[in-house]
């Protein structure tokens, strides 16, 4: 029998499901057999498999977010670790990794586990959780979290972030540069010098903050730090990731260090590559984000970056909050939007369509990338027998206006809400099973 | 003329109207009994997050005066703080049938953003911009483009402010003053001149509509109108410029400095003022200081503001004046 993917259900009867004439990942037409969790040899497909017609559509490996805040625990009002999931599953991702500013603070291996705890019981994840450590106890930036015990966890991690908050001294920023070297840990730094960009400021310095009279975070106040930070990465042989890189200063600077060669890995988000600071004219604090939406000659210069390799993956920094907190004014507002639905349209609208990637570099920037980086050895592997099902098949032509409240996520923070864009996820498997289908 | 947000969002016309009709209201100013039956029935609602005094009291004469009835709510602090959303808020206040809501805040926005939320609900309350953050003090510019042109006007060369020369001095990057202030003048046509330390001039200030120095000396003799700014408490530790000393020395209307303005130019301040800082005793209380003239124009001003978005206009019936 065959179903198109639009009728796709998981249904735990199915054993085999043979996916036939996608284009895998860039590499041209073939079939793929899901078997137990693995990709199987379509030759060996049973008939009574549960046949997808791909034909049209692009296979690649399930998505990987190096940058996804559930929320959980602490805030379940704003997103748990199942609507998260079921939100990543609809956008293509069978991975995330989970930001450690929660409450508690992902900062002992103890917090850890209890995250790894809730997305295996019940079943409750659509995806793999990965959860991030913090770099310092608290994120208060004085004293190192127990790294070295989170990265020997059941948790096993290996993503240090403070995300948030800034490594802002120097010092301890070496020491845990040097300290996750002895794991192959990774620094991912959320690059704001807090004496440039304080807690208030939340508009790019420039013609428009002043303008509004909105508290400026100068480019400089990210390149700054992620120059330094380079710097240590250096000077310490170890491995650095730069968050939400923002501005065109930064990419010089990433590009200066990578030719130096700096182990530096940097990301960008959705928003960055498409929104500008002229969305803050209205002081909708939908659209406050930090770091905050940049020049058009930013989302210029982090498109070719991305697409020459300067800036290595694509992670969404998915930010739910919950309805309240961003109906304050707008320098009181939550920051962040929710980006975990959206990314891979985004991704094609700004960068597969006019030609700046090609899908082998797509699953590249949004699946190997960020996998070799968190060091998951079962997330963005080949789409070859034997390796891990884990599967997104993509309509590369297909366009919604997205509607916020048609959502997963327990958050409305979208910034997308009303536009039109790509909405090219049909369906995703993780681990052989079917998390979305439309 | 729907809410009053922003000084960019006044035309000619419009600003033209209101200082017209601030005139009539100044003579009632002047008059014994001063209520004109304009507004009765309609309801004003100051809603005050940061403390004002003249603004706050400058609302709430105009609108008596003009028999509306007027209340003052005192919300100091932020919302967050509270654990009540700035929507809440003013969903709370405005639901209860008021006319127009007064809105001061001590974040930029917060008066548009409450006449977004009312729009959304379809509520029809009108939103009066008392001064947000560091964004725009609409009425301030009004006051101040009604006080000059009485100023010229009695001086003999005319009321028009198109092509005269207007310096505003100061902390223009954390001004709502000067920004509406820029918009205001440069709508009627006249040129403005900003004089700061470049620490206190706002990112950007390149593409604004205006002239921008940093020598207050040079400045002084070629203008028509000289506006001081208060400077903050908060800045004077901020790390903007070295000491109170040496701000003065540079950027302060000192007695010295009287003598480099041209004979009867005008001096404003929005006020409260830092005598000693930014003005001198003998700046502010020289004879070309129009400084209770502003006050005085403020309650006139806010009378004619609030006619214009009240009156008449009924807004159930679609009925104009």
């Amino acid at each position: 029998m065959t179903d198109s993917p639009s009728t796709l259900e998981w249904r735990a009867d199915v054993r085999d499901v043979l996916v036939v004439g996608a284009d895998l990942a860039g590499a041209g037409p073939g079939d793929l057999l899901i078997r137990d969790g693995l990709f199987a040899d379509p030759a060996d497909a049973r008939p009574d498999a549960h046949r997808v017609d791909a034909r049209g559509l692009v296979a690649l490996p399930g998505l990987v977010d190096l940058h996804t805040h559930l929320r959980e625990p602490g805030r379940e009002d704003a997103e748990t670790v199942a609507t998260g999931t079921v939100a990543a599953a609809r956008g293509g991702f069978t991975a995330v990794l989970a930001m450690a500013n929660t409450s508690p603070v992902t900062d002992t291996a103890e917090a850890a586990e209890h995250l790894l705890a809730l997305a295996l019981g019940g079943s409750v994840a659509a995806a793999q959780v990965v959860p991030v450590g913090a770099v310092s106890k608290g994120l208060a930036g004085e004293e190192l979290a127990e790294l070295g015990l989170m990265a020997r966890s059941a948790a096993r991690t290996r993503v240090f972030s403070d995300d948030g908050r800034c490594v802002a001294d120097a010092r301890l920023m070496r020491r845990a540069l040097e300290y996750v070297r002895a794991f192959d840990g990774v620094v991912a730094q959320h690059a704001q010098d807090p004496r440039l960009a304080g807690p208030d400021a939340c508009c790019h310095e420039g013609e428009v903050s002043g303008r509004l009279g909105l508290p400026g975070w100068p480019a400089v106040a990210e390149a700054g730090i992620v120059a330094r930070d380079v710097g240590l990465a250096e000077l310490t042989r170890s491995r650095l990731h730069v968050c939400h890189v923002s501005t065109a200063e930064t990419v010089d600077v990433l590009r200066w260090a990578k030719q130096r060669g700096v182990a530096v890995t940097a990301e960008v988000t959705p928003h960055h590559l498409l929104l500008t600071v002229d969305e803050l004219l209205g002081y909708d604090p939908t659209y406050k984000v930090n770091p905050p939406l940049r020049r058009a000659e930013d989302v210029a210069a982090l498109r070719e970056a991305l697409a020459d390799g300067t800036i290595d993956v694509v992670a969404t920094d998915h930010a739910p909050h919950a309805r309240h907190d961003k109906e304050h004014a707008f320098v009181d507002a939550a920051s962040g939007m929710v980006g975990l639905e959206t990314a891979l349209g985004v991704v094609v609208e700004t960068m597969v369509r006019p030609g700046a990637l090609g899908w082998r570099e797509v699953a590249t920037r949004m699946s190997s990338g960020p996998a070799h980086i968190a060091r998951l050895a079962e997330q963005g592997r080949p789409l070859v027998v034997g390796e891990p099902a884990n599967l997104v098949l993509v309509d590369p032509e297909r366009r919604t206006t997205v509607d916020r409240d048609a959502s997963a996520s327990l958050s409305r923070n979208n910034p997308w809400h009303g536009r039109d864009l790509p909405d090219p996820v049909v369906a995703t498997w993780w681990r052989g099973r079917a998390t979305y289908g439309r | 003329m729907r809410h009053l947000l922003s000084a960019a969002d006044l035309d000619v016309a419009e600003t033209t109207a209101i200082l017209d009709l601030a005139e009539e209201m100044a003579l009632v100013q002047g008059r014994p009994v001063k209520k004109l039956p304009a507004l009765r029935g309609r309801t004003v609602v100051n809603l005050f997050f940061e403390d004002s005094t003249r603004t706050r009291s400058s609302f709430e004469l105009a609108g008596k005066w003009l028999s509306a009835d007027v209340i003052n709510i005192s919300a100091k602090g932020s919302s967050v703080s509270k654990g009540e959303s700035l929507r809440d808020t003013v969903l709370t206040v405005a639901s209860m049938g008021v006319d127009a809501l007064v809105i001061r805040h001590m974040a930029s926005g917060a008066p548009l953003q409450a006449a977004r939320w009312f729009a959304e609900l379809g509520l029809g309350v009108q939103v009066l911009n008392a001064g947000d953050g560091t964004h725009e003090h609409p009425t301030q510019a009004l006051l101040d483009a009604f006080t000059l042109r009485r100023h010229f006007r009695a001086q003999g060369s005319g009321g028009d402010l198109a092509g005269r020369r207007v310096a505003v001095v100061g902390d223009i990057t954390h001004s709502r003053v000067a920004r509406s202030n820029v918009a205001l003048l440069t709508t009627l046509g006249a040129q403005v001149v900003l004089v700061a330390p470049p620490t206190l001039l706002p990112s950007g200030v390149g593409s604004w509509p205006v002239e921008v120095r940093t020598d207050l000396d040079e400045v002084l003799g070629e203008v028509d109108a000289v506006m001081m700014l208060r400077v903050q408490r908060e800045r004077m530790s901020g790390g903007y410029f070295p000491t109170p000393r040496e701000y003065t020395v540079g950027y302060g209307l000192t007695r010295s400095r009287l003598g480099l303005l041209r004979p009867g130019t005008p001096i404003c301040h929005p006020g409260p003022m830092n005598r000693g800082l930014e003005i001198s005793a003998d700046a502010a209380d020289s004879a070309g200081s129009l400084i209770l003239d502003q006050v005085a124009a403020g309650v006139a001003v806010r009378m004619s503001v609030l006619f214009q978005l009240l009156g008449g206009a009924d807004e159930t019936t679609g009925a104009s004046r």
